[in-house]
């Protein structure tokens, strides 16, 4: 370290590159979030349907989630697929595909949590008026619903964020195969990991506190 | 797809041929692992009592560590420890730098968990225990850590099966782990669904027991209530 010269013009060189990056790995984590927040939908009605045969498969789905690696999961969609004679997922579409089945799983959890919370009072009541199963549902509880998780969603999000640096194992170019190029190709180590780890920081932070403004519009009224 | 006949080219027998390979890669995730758990439990423990109790300076640093560490994905810290260690004139092998890597990341996990625990402890606890004359490790020792063991056991348990998890990435930086050999394996036999769904199975085993343990564990210490 004591010979290390820092030269940041490779940084400001690459910067174009280094944003696109970025947004390409917002991207992928946004686009996963809504279709795992989908999945996680119908998963947590499943879930507390109190029917065995629809609650059993999504707790497989979700423990099976919860205990195998993101990256394994990542190759086996990727690699595996074309086994089955599904080829046409690039491999954008099949890191979606995967980033969605993992986001679903743990959606389902926190949307369970967040259909359980819900004071049973609020569903009588919507009774009580006369409203249909469906718009019970559509304009009592998951109105609801969304406002109380919209924490646990927005932590999904970041974390989400972060894993789509895994993406860079099947090549898919966002921020830390970026980063991972230029460094080979310039070998400007510091240089191109404290800035790959500032934009990863900064970026999880501008959306912490997007995200929490957005709840403090939102807040729950209980 | 599964030929139980033993010839070459069917899953079980490349399966046999390959056990060597296999079983050497679930070792080092299982050492990786372990390590890694080793180390993050007692640094994260000393950062976390630091993050609770200490003075405010020190409090400041390790809270600029734990947010710092959990904003930056696993990888990036990896390949930056990677390559970084060697700027410093520190040559250690691949498998060394994702450990310190893991560490780094889980210690940061850990240490934020012991603090929510210990800062649910009552209050009233650590007076009382100042007011019949315990010294601070001793209210720590006898006191509050025993008290805030149960609410920690979760998390706890949970930061493992990540790092187990997180062990996956250490095959990017070439530590031949239980994936970085299964995809060895893939690339000599092309057996892709059959070896990555062994390697599945395999994580899920690790995982799963490492679950049943922690609500053991949970069980057995489910009297410490407060």
């Amino acid at each position: 370290m004591i010979d290390y010269h820092f030269d940041w013009g490779v940084i400001s060189r690459n910067a174009d590159n280094l944003v696109n990056a970025l947004l390409l790995g917002l991207g992928l984590a946004v686009v996963s979030l809504v279709i795992g927040c989908v999945i996680g939908l119908v998963a947590a009605y499943a879930r507390v349907s109190g029917r065995l045969w629809l609650s059993a498969p999504v707790r497989a789905y979700v423990e099976f989630i919860r205990c195998t690696p993101l990256l394994l999961l990542i190759f086996f969609v990727y690699f595996g697929l074309p086994e089955f004679d599904i080829t046409y997922l690039d491999k954008t579409e099949s890191f979606i595909l995967t980033l969605s089945l993992y986001a679903g799983a743990y959606m389902s959890e926190v949307f369970r949590a967040g259909l359980a919370s819900i004071p049973k009072q609020y569903v009588e009541a919507a009774k009580a008026i006369g409203l249909r199963p469906w718009q019970r549902q559509r304009y009592v509880v998951l109105p609801v619903m969304f406002r109380i998780t919209l924490p646990s969603v927005s932590n999904n999000l970041i974390s989400l964020f972060k894993d789509t640096s895994l993406a860079a194992a099947i090549a898919i170019p966002e921020l830390t195969f970026t980063a991972r190029q230029i460094n080979a190709n310039t070998f400007r180590v510091m240089e191109v990991w404290l800035t790959a780890s500032a934009m990863y920081l900064v970026t999880c932070y501008i959306i912490a506190t997007l995200l929490r403004l957005i709840e403090r519009r939102y807040a729950s009224i209980r | 797809m599964f030929d139980t006949s033993m010839q070459p080219g069917t899953f079980l027998f490349e399966a046999w041929q390959a056990r060597f390979s296999l079983l050497s890669g679930l070792g080092v995730t299982m050492g990786s692992s372990v390590l890694t758990i080793i180390i993050a439990t007692i640094l994260g423990t000393l950062f976390g009592v630091a993050l609770a109790y200490g003075w405010w300076w020190l409090r400041a640093l390790v809270r600029l560590y734990v947010d710092m560490l959990r904003g930056i994905p696993v990888l990036v810290l990896i390949l930056f420890t990677y390559y970084g260690l060697a700027l410093f004139g520190i040559n250690v092998p691949a498998f060394w730098a994702g450990v310190i890597a893991l560490s780094a990341f889980a210690t940061a996990h850990v240490a934020e968990n012991l603090r929510g625990a210990v800062q649910s402890v009552p209050a009233g606890q650590m007076e009382a225990a100042k007011a019949i004359g315990l010294r601070f490790g001793q209210r720590l020792r006898y006191v509050i850590i025993p008290q805030a063991f149960r609410r920690m056991l979760p998390p706890w348990v949970n930061t493992g099966l990540e790092v187990v998890k997180g062990t996956t990435l250490l095959s990017v930086i070439g530590v031949v782990e239980l994936l970085l050999s299964t995809q060895q394996v893939v690339a000599r036999n092309y057996l892709i669904v059959d070896f990555y769904l062994l390697a599945t199975v395999m994580y899920l085993a690790i995982n799963l027991v490492i679950a049943q343990l922690g609500a053991l564990l949970e069980r057995r210490f489910s009297y410490l209530r407060y």
